[in-house]
């Protein structure tokens, strides 16, 4: 790294070299059977540069010379945008504890003995079951080096359970599925186990729905894949700036719930997406985007923050080897104090949302969703009736998430960045065959 | 860079000496740009170089894999893969017959990496440009790519295969905002490398920016079940989605129930109705001459006369269900194991008009263009870039983007009229299995589905 720095130090005023250095390895079931067991090695290496006041950019998988890396950065910089902030500097960073060497002993007989106490008991729960199931090891370590003299750098571990299985009848498909993802070891697979087996329960008859609105329920899942897309669209600092979020004129507004409070956090010790500094070198933090109802702040990367005329919030991001740009750490959703039996007994009619397919598809700008109810039950009189098939569903979050009948004490992480209850809302649209 | 053909020289010589039933290597060395505008500035110029490779070792029915991009380490990589593979398998192993390859494919024709920077960004210039006069907007996107990548593939049976490809992406996509309501129209084309393809589109890009602003004003369609004409990039897509998966055998040959509703014969739709993927047609994004086991790319019907008559494979799927293999298994990358893929996959034209599709629809709603689509293998949602209602037989104004969502089986049954306009949209990529977006082609002319239900309140 600090010769990649040096040699790109002789063709531009500043530079900061990002590498990335990790292994991963799942152990792969399929179709109730173990069949793959992948290790997969990878390195890359990215260079910023800012050359006459402009920005460059290159990245390579690392074993390539890294002169031809720094030419790369040189040849981009002559068109590059105009470089209107500064590398950061040495900054104080949280201790946020991100790596558990447990992780990397879990040895692949132990991986395989959890993938097969999910299929085993899925099967057993329903002899029909076609399970697709997983155990993933993964250690990364991240490194930040640039020309104001930052040096950062983390070591992460990464242990993941998942079970998907389906049931076919004739043209009838039902598929279910949870995950759990820890940076420590995970040496029980029950509470996955148990989620599974409380969809297949609830899902064991169908039950049918009409074309109207009604209260819905959206469990932690249904939050993650019906809410979240069109809500870190709308806090991101950058669509603030471009005036493509419908938030950009409503900082310090209640526009949502006053039950409503969401933090973006990555300073959660061993949780996935936790760590001490983002893809830039800047400190992470607790960064409240909604308080009471109340948009609280937006998230910004180092660039955006230098347009808006305010300070990174931590949030710059690289997702696939790219520039950074602003995107969420990790969502954290504060609970409520209604239990999820409680919401089912307050509905005469409505439905509950585990899975609803296609809801990125729609105005994710404007902060709306429609989508396939995948997996989602029928409540009538304060119980679950069965499955859904055939529906869709259209909402706008900004409809919904004001005026919340309750918020869930049931929060959980799903998928590794997300903590979040159920969520109940008072009406949805519901269209159905 | 370390020269892959020296790597895989190495390669095939520690692999003569495992133990195990089937082995093979793939070896990858690309070279890719990026230019991202976001509105009026270009934020984004990268250039990225990636070198790595894999080995793939199949031991009784169980794969290990090993992904590396440092080549200081092949031993071990491959004694890892071996070992792997002992301990996933315990059955037998299959594949599918095919005679050993050894071929240098003919090169690409184009190669976007020889062309400057300078000459992309000017195009993208006079587009954003473009964009930004036409209309009164929030904000926009381009996001263009290319790359070029040389793999080398070689396995345990003597077959030894140089492949090259050439990539070219194309999105943009106009934002305009009223109030706290905000709406996007966009394009999203492709080519395998041709720059000149993606010159040209000024018109298309003024329509997109006016057709954001107009969106704005455009009453929201009434959810329900509609009559709905789709155009040839909207039917393309969901061919892609609502057929072109379930087709897909890794779905189908370890599950008893899917094979019985699989089953060669199956009536899928009317007499009028042809599915095929083709991975050998010239100049399309989703064509190759072998895949990622060495299998030559072929033309497959999938549904002839409405009757399903085959399937996509890898050397796996196609051994354990007994049919041909078909050239279908592809990796987007070295990090990842091929998966069964589609190629370009189409709809045949038959012999509608638009004029006569329209005809007979009292209320109705032709959708156009695509923003995205997904499919459980029996539901399927996309959604359309824009959409207008149909009235006793005309298209009448102009409603805010629809999602459509259905059950593939009956949906397929409810196409009723397909167009005589073919056309292949080259746009976008697929994503299946975390890898994405792999390039591929889909195409249709327009059709015609009836109760089709639309998303809305």
């Amino acid at each position: 790294m600090e010769h990649v720095l040096k040699l790109a130090l002789k063709h531009a005023e500043s530079a900061e070299v990002f590498s990335v250095v990790d292994e991963e390895i799942p152990v792969e079931f399929e179709a109730n059977k173990l069949k793959h067991i992948q290790a997969k090695q990878s390195s890359i290496v990215a260079l910023r540069i800012i050359k006459d006041g402009r920005i460059g950019y290159a990245v390579s998988t690392g074993s390539d010379e890294p002169e031809g890396l720094v030419a790369m950065a040189v040849e981009t910089a002559e068109f590059g945008m105009e470089a209107k902030y500064e590398l950061p500097y040495p900054q104080d960073y949280l201790p946020v504890q991100t790596f558990d060497p447990a992780v990397e002993r879990i040895s692949l007989e132990e991986m395989v003995r959890l993938g097969q106490a999910m299929v085993d008991a899925a099967v057993k729960a329903n002899p029909e079951i076609l399970c697709d199931a997983g155990a993933s090891k993964h250690i990364a370590s991240i490194g930040i080096l640039n020309s104001n003299g930052l040096e950062a750098h983390c070591r992460s571990s990464l242990f993941s359970l998942g079970l998907g299985g389906s049931i076919i009848r004739g043209t009838d498909m039902l598929f279910v599925g949870d995950s759990h993802y820890s940076s420590h070891p995970v040496d029980d697979a029950a509470p996955v186990i148990r989620n599974v087996l409380r969809q297949l329960e609830w899902a064991g008859s169908q039950a049918k729905i009409s074309s109207k609105t009604m209260p819905v329920i959206f469990t932690p899942h249904g939050v993650e894949n019906a809410l979240i897309a069109p809500l870190a669209s709308a806090f991101s600092g950058k669509m603030v700036l471009e005036g493509a979020s419908p938030l950009k004129n409503r900082l310090g507004q209640r526009v949502f719930d006053p039950a409503l409070s969401i933090d973006d956090d990555a300073t959660l010790d061993y949780q996935p997406a936790s760590s001490p500094f983002d893809d830039e070198g800047v400190a992470t933090r607790t960064t409240a985007l909604i308080r009471d109802g109340v948009v609280e702040n937006f998230y910004y990367d180092l660039y955006t923050a230098s347009l808006a005329g305010t300070s990174s919030t931590g949030n710059g991001n690289r997702s696939g080897g790219g520039l950074p740009g602003p995107a969420v750490n990790a969502l954290v959703v504060k609970p409520g104090t209604t239990s999820f039996e409680e919401m089912l007994a307050d509905i005469k009619e409505g439905l509950i949302i585990e899975h609803l397919m296609g809801a990125d598809q729609g105005n994710i700008l404007g902060g709306e969703f429609s989508g396939n109810v995948l997996l989602g039950y029928k409540i009538e009189n304060g119980k679950i009736t069965g499955r859904v098939k055939n529906t869709m569903v259209h909402g706008s979050v900004y409809e919904l998430l004001n005026g919340l009948a309750a918020i869930g004490n049931d929060a959980r992480w799903v998928g590794g960045s997300l903590y979040t209850p159920s969520i109940y809302c008072r009406s949805i649209a519901v269209a159905a065959e | 860079m370390p020269h892959i053909n020296e790597i895989a020289l190495e390669l095939k010589r520690i692999i003569a000496a495992q133990n195990a039933d089937y082995i093979e290597a793939r070896l990858e060395s690309a070279r890719s740009c990026r230019l991202g505008y976001r509105g009026r500035e270009l934020e984004t110029v990268a250039q990225s170089s990636s070198t790595g490779g894999n080995i793939r070792v199949l031991h009784r029915g169980g794969w290990g894999f090993a992904s590396f991009n440092r080549f200081d380490g092949l031993k071990t990589a491959l004694s890892r893969a071996v070992e792997s593979a002992r301990l996933a398998g315990n059955g037998s192993s299959r594949l599918a017959h095919i005679e050993p390859v050894s071929a240098v494919a003919p090169k690409p024709q184009h190669n976007p990496q020889l062309l400057s920077l300078r000459e992309k960004k000017s195009l993208l210039d006079a587009y954003n440009d473009i964009m930004w006069q036409q209309a009164p907007l929030n904000t926009s996107f381009i996001g263009y790519s290319d790359g070029y990548k040389t793999t080398l593939f070689l396995n345990s049976e003597g077959s030894f295969i140089e492949q090259s490809r050439a990539d070219i992406n194309l999105r943009i996509n106009a934002v305009a905002g009223k109030d706290s309501s905000v709406e996007q129209s966009g394009i999203s084309v492709g080519t395998t490398g041709d720059f000149n393809q993606i010159r040209g589109l000024e018109k298309d890009v003024r329509e997109i920016a006016d057709k954001a602003v107009a969106l704005l004003k455009a009453p929201r369609a009434k959810g329900g079940e509609y009559t709905v004409i789709l155009d040839p990039v909207l039917a393309g897509v969901f061919t892609h989605e609502a057929f072109g998966h379930l087709s897909e055998a890794d779905f189908v040959y370890e599950n008893e129930r899917m094979r019985e509703l699989m089953t060669l014969g199956k009536v899928f739709g009317t007499s009028r109705l042809n599915i095929v993927d083709d991975g050998t047609i010239p100049g399309l994004r989703g064509t190759y001459h072998y895949d990622d086991e060495g299998v030559g790319a072929r033309k497959t019907y999938l549904i002839r006369e409405g009757k399903l008559t085959g399937r996509l494979h890898s050397r796996e799927t196609a051994a354990i269900m007994e049919e041909e293999p078909s050239g279908n298994a592809r990796a987007i990358s070295y990090r990842h194991e091929p998966i069964v893929r589609m190629s370009n996959t189409y709809i045949e034209p038959g012999d509608a008009t638009l004029d006569e599709m329209l005809a007979g629809i009292t209320e109705g709603i032709y959708v156009k263009n695509w923003y995205g689509g997904t499919t459980s293998m029996e539901m399927f949602t996309f959604s359309g870039g824009e959409a207008y209602m149909i009235r006793n037989g005309r298209l009448e104004e102009l409603l805010k983007p629809v999602v459509l969502t259905g059950n593939v089986f009956t949906t397929l049954m409810n196409i009723d009229a397909i167009g005589s306009d073919l056309e292949m949209n080259q746009g976008g990529g697929c994503g299946k299995g975390g890898q994405s977006p792999l390039p591929v082609s889909n195409g249709s002319p327009h059709i015609r589905i009836r109760k089709c239900l639309i998303g809305g309140q």
